[in-house]
Formats: C-alpha cells, structure tokens, sequence
C-alpha cells in the first residue's frame, strides 16, 4: 500500500531530480502511478453503509480489514427517528453497499437519503441495497386489518430481531455472501471470517444461555416493543408496555393499569431503552416496589458495548443482575 | 420438522420403485440426491408460501408462520427450481391477484390543513374557518433509474398541482435531474410544503415578495450536484430552469421568458448533536409588470440542535432569512428588501413553542399573497412608493401523535398603511397512508 509519507517521499526525490525534463516527466509519472496504486487499494476496499450500529458491528466481524463501514444511526438513538442529515449523503454517495435493517424501521429518514445520494447503485433493488431482515426470524407480524389507532405499529413485523443471536448468525452469513458477490477476490476471506464468527457466537451463546436459564418464564414489562426476538430467545414473558401504543407517549391511565399488572402478577423489572425518558418508568417501578433497567437495544448504546458479542454480554449482565436484586 | 418427513419420503420412493429396479440400483447416493431434491423443494415452495402470506392483504398468517431463518436461501432456489422444471417462464401480464396488482401501486398519502382564525386581519383578510388545503401525494419509484412524486392540492376553490417531478437517481458525475413542475430552490421556505412549516402562515417577506404560500412553484427541470469540498462540509449546487410564470413576481409572456433559479448550500455538523446550513440564491425572470426583467437575492441560515440521546424529547430549530428583490417598472428599478428571524423549541415528546419576527418592504401596488385589500389608486407599470409591514408571532405546537398536529399561533403586525392586525391562528394537520418523509 501506498501511504501518505511514502508519496510525500517521492515528491521531495522528485524535487531533488531536477535536471532534464524528461527526468521530471518519469518521475511525475512514477507518482501518479503510485497515487493510482494507493487508490486502486482503498478501491479494492468495499464502502459499506449501514442504516445501525448492530449491522456495522455484524458487517465488521466478517469483513474484517477488507471493508471500510460507517452507520448512519448511533446505538444510544431511536433508530425510528433519526435527522436525515446531508452529511450522511457523503457517506452514501461513495457506497458501494448499503445494509439496512427494513421493515419501515427506517421509513422516516432513509428514503429521502438514498434519493439524494447520487448512488445509483444502493437504491432499492440494486445490487449494492441489502434488507438484513430478508434472512431472520421476524416475530409480531401483524394479522389482520391495521389501522393507525393501534399506533406506530410496523405492517411487516417486529424490526427489532437482531437482538436474538440466531438472527445476527443469519445476518452475518447474508452479509459474507454479499460481500462475495461484490469483492469475489476475497470471498474465501469473508467465508472464512463468518465461519469464525459462527464459531465464536455459538460458544458465547452457550454462555448466554446459561445464564439466563435461571430466569427462563419470568414476567416483565418493557417501555417499547423493542425485545421479542431477546425475550423469544431467552425464554422472557414480557406482559405489558410502558407505551399504551408503540410510538404513544405513556398516559396516566395506561401507567395505572401497568401498575395494576405489575402488583397482580408480581412482575419487578421495567426494561427500558437509553433514549426514552425514565420518569414514567422510575414511578411505575418505585409503586410496585421493582426496578427500572436500562438495556442497551444496539451496538454503541454506551462506550464499553463496541462489538455484537459485547452486546449481549452487558444486557444479560445487567439483567441477571437486576433479577438477583428483585429477586 | 423436515427431517421427519425424510425417511417417509424415503419410504415411499422405495416402495415406488420396482423390486427388480431396486435391485438394479447402483447404490443409495442417487436415492440421497433425490431426497436431496425434493427437500429443497419443499423449502423453496415453503418459502414461497411465506412471501404470499407476508405481502400486505394478503390472508393472515399463523401466529407460528414467521419467516423460517433460512427463507433467504430458500427463496433464492424457488427461481432456480421452477427454471430447472419448466425451462425460461415467460412473464405473466394481467391475471395476478388483487394482492399482486396492489404491490406496484404508489404510496399514497392524505394530508388535512384546517385552519381556523380569529381577531382582526386589518388589510390581509383569510376566511374564520377554512379547509385551507388537502394535499394529496403519489410516491414512487418509477424504475432503476428514476422516482415520481405528485402533490395534488385541493383548496377551497379548486385543485393545483403543487409538485408533479420525476427524479433521475442515477446519473453519472453525481449530477441529480428533476423534470416536472416543482417549488423552486429559492431560500428555505419556498421549498416546504404547508404541514411542514413550523408556521400556520408564512413569513410577511415571502408573502410580500416571493409570492406567499404558492411561492415560485413552476414547471421546469432542475440540475443538481454534490460539489466536493474540504473539511467535511457538504456543499450542494442547484442550477434551474422554469417556464416563467410566478404569481406577482415573474410572467411568461413569450417562450423565451423562462426564468431560472440558482442555489448553493453549505451545510456541516459543528457537533454530533448540532449543525449549520447556510445557503445563497439567486432568481430572475420576466416582469409581470413591463417589459424588463425582475431579480430575486437570498441568503438563508439554519441552525438546528438535538442532542442525539433525547431527540424524541429535546430539539431547536432557529432560521433566518434575508431577501432582496430588484423588481423593474417604468421609472427607477424598486428594490424591496425583508427578513424574518424565527426560533422553535422542543419541550417534550409532543410539545413544541416557537417565535418568529418578520420585516420586510414592498411597494405600495405590489400583489402580495394572501392580497392586501386596501384600495390603491395604482397606475400599471408603476409599483408605487416602498412601505415596510412588521410582524411578531407566538406559536405552541401540539403533537397527539407523529400523524397528526394541533398548533396555535398568536400574530400581531403592523402593515406599511399605517394598520394594525391582531390574530390568533388555529390549524390542524392530520396525515393519512403513507407520505414519504421530505428532505433535510
């Protein structure tokens, strides 16, 4: 690869050359054969971007040093609401793959993003657009008529599934096909790298579910509809929402008949995501006499989460915890 | 589950197949690959089962019909075994289901401006109870290369085509190319739609010199591009072109008197939570008044802060922008010159509190929109003397709901003809199906 001091190097040798102009000629030639060498490289690069922090994490584990990824969404964000900024579009317009999670997740800030970036080639249908939900396990796809009085509800299911593991496996392996398909020289290396990745989730999900399995069936009540795939996997029974509606703000009433359920099933922890207000929760736990915990739905939700595997790590951390603590 | 089924279909190819055939069998591998076959049948028929179930109208699905984790591959091998059993299928055109039929249909939404007012307009008068607008939008990409957007506004007394464009995507050199008739990119304003200000009215300089709500909305093509810039600032180019004909501000009267509209805008985040947009635009056009040629200057800023971990909950928005215009008459060119100053805060998840102040000129027989109504004696061709309209307004927003708005707004002004408007402004906006968000 061709660094910035190996070029700036050339520059001075060239300086020194002096002489004819021919020497000058080669010698420019020999540096922009050297610029084109370093850009060819960062060209061999696939730009990968995703819509969030959990599909970057995922896009890293199996692209390794072979890919270049930004995401558009910060973990500790409502990745519903997010500012569809133009300095996102200099990341779309040198693309060359864009991960998204889908099923309308992004529906509010992703289109006008991918209109504007210029990028023919990750608009829908193209072959560097890539739904990541095409290849999980989606949960609460609604049945029968929808209409908005049930509130921001998702027509094609539950966007939140890469919090079951098996569902980051599946993702993982759609995204080492990708990658193949785009950068066939380094195939082997993305298939390679997933097998690895495979290998080293199925030992941490052994781990995981050990730990768990104490509080496999245990009740508990969420802010958002954000954990069905989590609590599918690990065997929780979330019974109610803070949210009287997905997207509604709590209501005095609703926050009552959530106490009301909380007492009569005696359920003691509140699961609540770090970008929704703690007031109404912190008053829900402190009358029923449980908990309010703050899990981490994405990649990058606090500084110590910076992979998948950390992820699962600090919220099964924190929820063994809290059980041991409520008891 | 599948597996299950194996050793019963292995079961019934052997006894389908002839005891002496069976003899005559090389070895089991064949058999393997058979049931090999007919189990990525079954899942590429399973798969296809799923994806009719998860289209929208489509009947309900079992609460344990969720997408199998391996629908992917399976729906990839759906094609490859119907081509490997009946060759190359040829398209089908018409026939499909209602559900097929409905899937390339364009989004499609509704959106309600009611508008109630009270007090006293002083010379600008609007009605005490208005269906203001309903706007109805068609969006959609039209193939690989392009996407079409329609707005159709309903008002009280009729129907306009608001926007109608289709958008080139994927053009070389990060050019972006959009045909059709659209709002101009004058200044930051002009290019919102009524359900996205943060206003029930506009400001007095937009009413007074870039022909008010209507604003310059024309049909023409529009040229745009990524400029590369240092520093990571994100600098956009706009360069259009449009027929000619703004309500008080440019008139067509012959093919050569397109009027065109240029603009460039900065933008860069100064943090993760805050950003700047500046912008500058420039338009010109023929004269609705003589024979000559009308100029519009603009500079634009917007500062907005919503730190990341609250944005649901905390956000400010504050704008301004400054417009000069060069309008010709007979006599000496007149050059008008407004602004407005405006900040909007959010408070809570639904609750937002805005203030905007408006100055600007305008000659004493200019249109404006809505009209001023005070009877001047005006000769043609001559605008009359500058007089400078002021104004303040108070605004508290409420939303029930991201699809719906309840906003209030208190506005005092004082109008160039020495008169005074008192007005409280009630609006709701309430939006159905499925409009696309609108761009930063």
């Amino acid at each position: 690869m061709t660094n910035a001091y190996e070029t700036q190097a050339a520059v001075r040798g060239v300086l020194k050359l002096g002489g004819s102009m021919f020497k000058r000629l080669q010698a420019l030639s020999v540096i922009f054969l050297m610029i084109g060498a370093g850009s060819a490289h960062a060209a061999s690069k696939l730009n990968v971007v995703t819509a969030t922090e959990d599909l970057a994490a995922l896009s890293r584990e199996v692209g390794g040093d072979h890919i270049n990824v930004d995401s558009i969404a910060k973990g500790y964000q409502d990745p519903h609401f997010v500012e569809p900024k133009p300095s996102f579009l200099l990341k779309l317009q040198k693309a060359d793959l864009l991960v998204v999670v889908g099923l309308q997740l992004e529906i509010g800030w992703l289109p006008p993003l991918q209109t504007q970036s210029r990028n023919s080639k990750i608009q829908v249908g193209a072959n560097g657009y890539l739904d990541a939900s095409q290849f999980c396990k989606i949960l609460e796809i609604p049945t029968g008529q929808i209409t908005r009085a049930m509130g921001d509800v998702h027509p094609l299911g539950n966007p939140h599934y890469w919090l079951d593991p098996e569902n980051g496996r599946h993702i993982a392996k759609g995204l080492a096909d990708k990658f193949s398909e785009l950068q066939p020289a380094d195939a082997s290396y993305f298939q390679q790298r997933y097998a690895d990745f495979d290998k080293r989730l199925a030992a941490a999900e052994k781990g995981w579910e050990a730990k768990m399995a104490p509080f496999r069936g245990r009740k508990i009540v969420t802010y958002h509809r954000s954990w069905p795939n989590f609590c599918d996997r690990f065997g929780l029974n979330v019974v109610d929402y803070v949210e009287p509606r997905p997207g509604i703000p709590p209501t005095p009433s609703h926050t009552l008949e959530v106490i009301n359920t909380m007492k009569r099933e005696n359920i003691k922890l509140i699961f609540v995501e770090p970008y929704f207000d703690l007031r109404t929760p912190n008053s829900i736990a402190s009358a029923v006499g449980g908990d309010v915990v703050q899990i981490m739905p994405s990649v990058g939700g606090v500084k110590e989460i910076t992979n998948y595997f950390q992820l699962f790590d600090y919220d099964i951390n924190l929820i063994a915890n809290a059980f041991n603590k409520v008891k | 589950m599948r597996l299950l089924f194996l050793p019963a279909i292995a079961g019934l190819l052997s006894f389908l197949v002839p005891p002496a055939a069976r003899a005559q069998a090389p070895d089991n591998a064949e058999l393997l690959n058979r049931m090999k076959a007919m189990e990525d049948r079954i899942q590429a028929l399973e798969a296809e089962i799923q994806a009719l179930k998860s289209q929208p109208g489509a009947a309900p699905a079992a609460p344990e019909a969720a997408q199998p984790p391996n629908a992917a591959t399976a729906q990839a091998q759906a094609p490859a075994a119907a081509v490997a059993q009946g060759g190359a299928q040829l398209p089908v055109y018409g026939g499909a289901n209602a559900a097929a039929s409905k899937v390339f249909n364009p989004d499609i939404s509704a959106i309600g401006d009611f508008i109630g007012s009270a007090g006293n307009p002083a010379n600008r008068y609007t009605p005490a109870l208005e269906m203001h607008e309903s706007e109805l939008g068609f969006q959609a990409i039209i193939d690989p290369y392009a996407r079409g957007d329609f707005f159709l506004s309903f008002g009280e007394h009729g129907v306009d085509l608001e926007e109608g464009y289709i958008t080139f995507t994927s053009l070389p050199g990060a050019f972006q190319l959009r045909a059709g008739k659209m709002r101009a990119a004058f200044g930051v304003v002009n290019t919102l739609h009524n359900h996205v200000l943060p206003w029930v009215d506009r400001p007095l300089v937009n009413q007074d010199l870039v022909a008010g709500e209507d604003g310059i909305d024309d049909a023409g093509l529009s040229l745009s591009r990524i400029i590369p810039a240092p520093g990571q600032i994100f600098l956009e180019g706009t360069a259009q072109v449009f027929r000619g004909d703004t309500e008080g501000v440019f008139r067509a009267d012959r093919r050569r008197d397109l009027s065109t509209v240029e603009h460039l805008r900065a933008y860069r985040d100064i943090s993760e939570s805050t950003n700047l947009s500046l912008g500058g635009s420039f338009a010109r056009g023929h004269s609705p008044f003589v024979n000559a040629e009308n100029q519009l200057y603009g500079i634009d800023a917007t500062l907005r802060w919503k730190p990341l971990r609250r944005a649901i909950y905390r956000s400010f928005v504050g704008r301004s922008e400054f417009i000069w215009a060069r309008l010709a008459q007979n006599g000496p060119t007149t050059t008008p010159f407004g602004y407005y100053v405006s900040g909007d805060y959010q408070f809570g998840r639904r609750w937002f509190l805005g203030g905007r102040f408006d100055r600007s000129q305008r000659a004493l027989c200019q249109a404006t929109a809505p009209l001023t109504t005070t009877p001047t004696a005006c000769v043609p061709g001559n605008l009359g003397p500058l007089i400078q309209d002021t104004g303040g307004s108070m605004v508290l927003t409420y939303w029930p709901s991201e699809f719906s708005q309840v906003r209030g707004q208190l506005k005092r002004t004082h109008y160039g003809e020495g008169l005074e408007a008192n007005e409280f402004l009630l609006q709701f906006i309430f939006s159905l199906g499925a409009h696309g968000a609108h761009p930063f």
